[in-house]
């Protein structure tokens, strides 16, 4: 059987990830599940990342392009640590 | 996959269509007809009214669709027999007659000079016979071909990517290519993944179309209406509670409802029913989930999957709808509406091949007669799309 994750991300190439429990706390190592490649990677947790909500896998700054499914989601409008919570407060979609 | 999930039990209809209910419709023309249908329905056991909105004054495309879903509606295969009531008779013809041409049993009553009791009372008498009609209908084996399946997902959020939504790409991965026909559509949704869209089309011609009725939802919707950054309104205050932050996430997400390799064959106008063969076709929807379900009924599509993160708890009157569920809180705390737990893809325990598999057996299953959560709790939302203010 095969570890249960903390999070998911989908594609290698994504920089985040989703968390797939309801209990992620802040300063919590994190097991992730890469679905593309099988492979299982781990995330320390800087906040606590509500389920189904977003975790940074790297760091990423300001007005670097957010990556999910291979592809471009938005971009970060301010720097986000590796483990840092993404969502609407620090990452905006290009379209609008 | 063998075995059970090749043939299911059926209606087989005049026109060679099969149906998996066997309803007897009371179908309104117009809004003031509502109250007749629904003193039909009322009287006579077996026979259902689908009351909406809209029917008088419309007039150009609006009016045209007005007639498509209502005709479509009553044309379905999932309705044995329907009774059209109007509030005048030339509108309430042209109802019947496009239904008629199934070759099922139909008929219209006015109200206008008659008042709503005689009306109600004649279209009784009618409503009765097609019930004795209707219930004596056989259900009979079919091929899994002839199974006409929709999709749409609603109250989305990140675990509706991760699993609800792939696991209805897998089911089209694997049925579409032994003749069924599917359909997806949502054009304000699929923004931010139009391209990923476009590429899916298997001809040239699929693609130009499908980009033409995006822009055109870009150009006289968005453009003409907007007066912010929509950022209130997409993702969806839903959608956000459940982690997508923006409608490029979530297009993504919605777009795994198509799966890894089919392609779709043609781009539908709302409400038109399929016309090139089997395979899977684009709807030009409305991306509001009882809109896009009732265009869906009415091109004639008997089964629909419905991935749902948040919980959306739609149904519709006259085609089910399968709720599919990877948020293990919703699982949790709305069980009643989920038709289908995946969420142990999110567990690592289910593969997304598995949740296809499943979701085809549920999905034969539903077709034989069970039950889905949406029927059982009663949602019947029939809501017509209006293209413009026409009346």
């Amino acid at each position: 059987m095969n570890q249960r994750p903390h999070f998911i991300v989908h594609n290698e190439g994504d920089n985040v990830g989703v968390v797939v429990v309801e209990d992620a706390a802040a300063g919590q190592q994190l097991t992730g599940w890469i679905m593309e490649t099988d492979r299982t990677i781990q995330v320390k947790a800087l906040a606590d990342v509500p389920l189904g909500h977003k975790l940074a896998m790297k760091d990423i700054a300001d007005g670097v392009t957010i990556i999910k499914y291979d592809h471009d989601i938005g971009r970060a409008i301010q720097s986000i640590p590796a483990g840092g919570y993404v969502h609407a407060h620090n990452i905006k979609t290009k379209r609008w | 996959m063998a075995g059970a999930t090749d043939h299911f039990f059926g209606y087989r209809r005049e026109n060679g269509r099969v149906g998996i209910r066997n309803h007897v419709a009371i179908l309104p023309v117009d809004d003031i007809s509502n109250a007749a249908c629904e003193g039909v329905a009322n009287n006579i056991k077996g026979t259902m009214a689908l009351p909406h909105a809209y029917g008088r004054l419309q007039f150009g495309p609006d009016l045209d669709l007005h007639f498509r879903t209502i005709i479509g509606t009553g044309r379905n295969p999932n309705v044995a027999a329907c009774v059209v009531i109007g509030i005048e008779p030339e509108w309430t013809r042209r109802v019947v007659e496009g239904i008629a041409e199934t070759g099922k049993p139909v008929e219209g009553f006015s109200i206008e000079q008659n008042g709503d009791i005689q009306t109600i009372a004649a279209a009784c008498r009618t409503a009765k016979e097609f019930v004795h009609w209707a219930t004596e209908q056989q259900r009979a084996k079919v091929g899994i071909e002839e199974l006409w399946a929709a999709c749409k997902c609603g109250e989305s959020d990140t675990t509706t990517g991760l699993a609800s939504c792939p696991s209805v790409g897998n089911f089209y991965d694997k049925l579409i290519p032994r003749g069924i026909y599917g359909c997806f559509g949502e054009t304000s949704e699929i923004t931010g993944g139009e391209m990923v869209v476009a590429e899916r089309a298997a001809t040239a011609e699929a693609r130009d179309k499908f980009l033409r009725t995006w822009q055109a939802y870009q150009d006289d919707v968005i453009e003409a209406n907007k007066v912010d950054d929509l950022m209130d309104s997409q993702p969806t205050k839903g959608n956000k509670y459940g982690g997508l932050s923006t409608i490029e996430e979530k297009a993504f997400g919605n777009i795994e409802k198509i799966g890894k390799q089919v392609k779709y064959i043609d781009v539908l106008e709302p409400a038109e029913a399929p016309a090139k063969g089997p395979g899977l076709y684009y709807m030009d929807t409305s991306s509001a989930a009882a809109e896009c379900c009732t265009l869906q009924a009415a091109a004639g599509y008997v089964v629909h999957m419905f991935p749902t993160g948040q919980g959306n708890v739609i149904g519709n009157p006259i085609m089910p709808v399968v709720k599919i569920s990877g948020n293990p809180r919703t699982v949790r705390t709305m069980s009643e509406h989920i038709d289908l737990d995946v969420t142990g893809v999110l567990r690592r325990e289910m593969t997304l091949a598995d949740a296809g598999d499943a979701l085809i057996e549920l999905v034969v299953r539903t077709c034989n007669g069970r039950a889905t959560a949406a029927e059982a709790l009663g949602h019947r939302e029939f809501v017509m799309t209006k293209l413009y203010r026409s009346a």
